[in-house]
């Protein structure tokens, strides 16, 4: 157990690395010069800077460095929690993250809980129910849910329900009620593609021979749904918890441009635009490690909830 | 008074709207503590019949004509909560596979316990009264197993299991269905005698739902034999096998080794005062270890050229670890494998390859064996193009040729493998296995997933093969019936060693060990001896 952990835990650092790695060697390798972005952002014209002026820049931000020096540079920074100077704002982009974290975290959080309820919800109902034209129009839609863009449906709640019945605020990031639209936009995808593997699971498990082995001992309909059919139906799809959480978090750049929210979402479309390389990384890695944490957590989750997961060790054949 | 009354019973498939009859006009009765085995191959409506008693019919099945009263309850259109109030309580069922017959995510005792509580025990006795069910079904240390998961447990131990749910619920009836094919001849006997006794000494009811005659007529008061959804013939086994009143129960007892021979066993070949070819496959001294696990220990095995050579044994006893070895798929940790005068234990992968044109392959599972996606023509043609011979047009020859070797019609060869039955699947696997034309095929355990019908018509095919191609067989098996009807000499193993070999003829009549007399009593068929 604790090798498994252990290597679990190992993975996952690994994948960081070469995730951030990965990124800054994209970012550094863009045909275009740091140094003219931030003299463009201040206004300045490079024409009327002595060569002198520009080498001292260039060393105050360590661009006169090799890349690797760079790299290293970096990485040891982010190591401390130091992502460096933003490039258009000159603040530091730990700072600029921070004050926009809290807003992105609650619309992810909120997104991901929502997408699992109804997701497992929806895919419950739907092979619990023996009405067949219901059943038929269960199962198929999450097909429908999956089908429309995010800004599709971000643009359809806001026409209805802001601007037609006033319910909630088509902007904003203040309040509950701010968050419902968006955390709806998100949730309506992340959702259909959980059913749609959810209804899958369970349909191929109620096809098992111990099902049979249950209803036999005389267990009523939802007895064996819930204790038999339910956790072996849901080990298939607690590695699209991961991909839930995920584009929950990844969803919010186009859910907060939007709804006009002040979070990192927003702050990483605003960097992308102005190629404000640092903010870009930091957001990059941020998202690379919601990833790989919650995919760490699922893969401990699992020996917990398949026995058979640690079969490796004290088997007794 | 009776237990179970079924008359003129009709059960059907709903498929594409219209209904195909599996059960036609069934009349069944079973009396409280009657044994009563239902015989029949594939498809006769044997399994249907034991679901419908139940209500347990796949989606789309439904009694649609008669009646089926079990202890005063009609289920014939019988709700949902009818039914549930007879299963556990008046019938219990133990299903036909093990290994997935239960819940892999919980724990033993929990999957018995709560077959207990479903009569209103309280959870606490309840565990403690699944304990003694596990215990009176013959699983050894019942408290550490009650604790364990199912896959912790091997075959025999699940099956075991099985059995004290269906004893959990107190029934009158117990529906065994095939309740053991899937596990060892030897087990397979331990785990019938416990359960006969079982319900011997509490007055329960048994049907037995099984292909093989020979199981049947060792267990039950009383055999029904049905064919394509109909009742062929019914009555006392010893009269039956006697007397059989139909020409399809005949071949049926032809089909099983020890019916067809007043329950002896004998070999279909006797190679004892003929000299020996040589060899075409040699194991000497062959050793195999996994980490600290021995798993052959100085294996030494000889096919001769043109003859069958079977490995016998229970699971784990290292048939299968000498088979792989031989066929260049695992390595040696010690000794020699010699094939056709090749020394090929210390060869590479890429050194061996051209050595696989010699020795082919042909599985256990024909259900798993065969690409669902690739048509028969593309599954027997693939290793010709692998190995780059002929044209495609040739091809399609050779394949042309090989389905007319194994009896299959040349229009099949544009099927996919879900159109096939087991035998046809297998037909077709051993079609591959001679695309190369190899000198020798080593078959692993190639019948034990069939019927005995179709076993006895495989292994008969595999016979007239050998006699036309002059090929050798390695043949691994843990069923001395049809190593009886196939081998020339036998290799018994247990425990990663070999404990007999000689010729069939010879080990059979005159076995040396314990260990083999023990597998020769395991073959079914023994009420056939005092006719």
């Amino acid at each position: 157990m604790t090798r498994y952990v252990v290597g679990r835990v190992l993975q996952a650092a690994v994948v960081l690395w070469a995730a951030y790695t990965l990124t800054f060697a994209i970012l550094y390798l863009l045909p275009s010069d740091p140094m003219q972005l931030q003299l463009a952002a201040a206004g300045v014209q490079e024409d009327s800077l002595t060569p002198e002026q520009l080498a001292g820049m260039k060393a105050a931000f360590g661009l006169d460095r090799s890349v690797g020096a760079q790299y290293w540079h970096h990485l040891t920074g982010v190591l401390h929690g130091d992502f460096g100077i933003s490039l258009t704002t000159r603040q530091p982009v730990t700072d600029l993250i921070g004050a926009r974290i809290g807003p992105t975290l609650q619309l992810s959080a909120a997104a991901a809980v929502t997408a699992l309820l109804f997701g497992s919800v929806l895919a419950y109902l739907a092979t619990f129910v023996r009405l067949g034209p219901l059943r038929v129009l269960l199962t198929r839609l999450p097909a429908v849910g999956a089908s429309f863009p995010q800004f599709f449906i971000a643009l359809f709640l806001i026409q209805f329900f802001s601007f037609q019945l006033g319910w909630f605020p088509a902007t904003g990031t203040e309040g509950i009620a701010a968050l419902v639209m968006p955390v709806l936009t998100i949730a309506v995808l992340a959702s259909s593609v959980l059913a749609q593997v959810l209804i899958k699971s369970f349909d191929e498990t109620l096809r098992q021979p111990y099902i049979v082995t249950a209803r036999a001992k005389g267990l009523s309909r939802s007895a064996v749904h819930l204790k038999h059919a339910l956790r072996n139906a849901a080990l298939p799809a607690m590695t699209l918890l991961g991909v839930i959480i995920g584009t929950a978090v990844t969803s919010s750049i186009v859910t907060e441009t939007v709804f006009t929210r002040e979070g990192v979402g927003r702050l990483a479309q605003e960097a992308v635009l102005s190629q404000d390389v640092p903010v870009v990384l930091a957001v990059v890695t941020l998202a690379a490690t919601v990833f790989v944490l919650v995919n760490l957590i699922v893969d401990l989750l699992y020996p917990l909830l398949d026995p058979r997961i640690t079969a490796g060790e004290g088997t007794l054949l | 008074m009776t237990l179970v009354s079924i008359t003129g019973l009709d059960v059907g498939y709903l498929r594409r709207r219209q209904v195909h009859p599996a059960v036609t006009g069934l009349d069944l009765n079973v009396a409280p503590g009657e044994v009563v085995a239902i015989v029949g191959e594939s498809g006769s409506g044997k399994t249907t019949t034991a679901n419908a008693l139940i209500g347990l019919l796949p989606a789309g099945g439904r009694i649609t004509a008669g009646s089926a009263i079990i202890d005063g309850v009609e289920t014939a259109g019988a709700g949902e909560r009818t039914l549930r109030r007879l299963r556990g309580s008046v019938v219990g069922l133990i299903p036909q596979d093990p290994m997935v017959g239960l819940n892999p995510t919980q724990r033993v005792g929990h999957q018995v316990a709560e077959a207990v509580t479903l009569r209103g025990v309280a959870k606490p006795a309840a565990y403690a009264e699944a304990i003694t069910f596990l215990e009176q079904a013959g699983v050894p240390d019942p408290e550490l197993r009650a604790r364990q998961y199912p896959h912790e447990l091997s075959g025999g131990l699940r099956q075991r299991a099985l059995i004290a749910i269906a004893l959990a619920g107190r029934p009158k009836l117990i529906i065994a269905d095939e309740p053991t094919s899937a596990l060892d001849v030897t087990v397979q006997k331990r785990i019938l005698d416990h359960l006969g006794g079982l319900v011997r000494d509490r007055g329960i009811a048994l049907l037995i739902i099984t292909h093989d005659l020979a199981v049947a007529a060792d267990r039950a008061d009383r055999v029904v034999v049905m064919r394509h959804g109909r009742k062929v013939e019914e009555g006392d086994p010893r009269a039956i096998l006697r007397d059989p009143a139909q020409a399809y129960t005949r071949t049926l007892i032809a089909a099983a080794p020890r019916l067809a021979h007043g329950g002896r066993v004998v070999p279909r070949f006797d190679v004892r005062d003929q000299p020996q070819p040589a060899p075409i496959l040699t194991l000497t001294g062959v050793g195999k270890t996994f980490g600290t696990f021995r798993a052959l220990d100085d294996v030494s095995v000889t096919v001769p050229r043109g003859r069958t050579h079977a490995l016998v044994g229970e699971s784990g006893c290292g048939k299968t670890t000498t088979l792989r070895i031989a066929l260049g798929l695992e390595s040696a940790t010690s000794g020699s494998v010699v094939l056709d005068g090749t020394e090929t234990a210390d060869l590479s992968w890429r050194a061996f390859r051209p050595l696989r044109r010699k020795a082919q392959l042909v599985h256990q599972d024909p259900f798993a064996t065969l690409d669902p996606k690739f048509t028969v023509g593309q599954s027997i043609t693939e290793p010709l193009q692998s190995f780059r011979v002929g044209t495609r047009r040739s091809r399609q020859a050779r394949a042309r040729e090989l389905l007319d070797q194994v009896a299959l019609p040349v229009s099949y060869l544009d099927r996919l493998p879900s159109e096939l039955s087991g035998g046809q699947r297998q037909r077709v696997a051993i079609a591959r296995a001679l695309a190369l034309e190899p000198d020798l095929i080593m078959l692993d355990e190639p019948v034990s997933a069939l019927d005995v019908l179709v076993q006895e018509q495989i292994l008969g095919l595999l016979a007239d093969l050998q006699r036309d191609l002059g090929l050798s067989y390695l043949f691994v098996s843990h069923d001395l019936a049809v190593v009886a009807s196939l081998a020339h000499t036998v290799s018994v193993m247990n425990g990663g060693r070999v404990v007999e070999d000689g010729p069939v003829a010879t080990v059979f009549t005159n076995p040396a060990s314990e260990y083999t007399r023990e597998l020769i009593d395991a073959i079914p068929g023994r009420r056939a001896d005092a006719l």
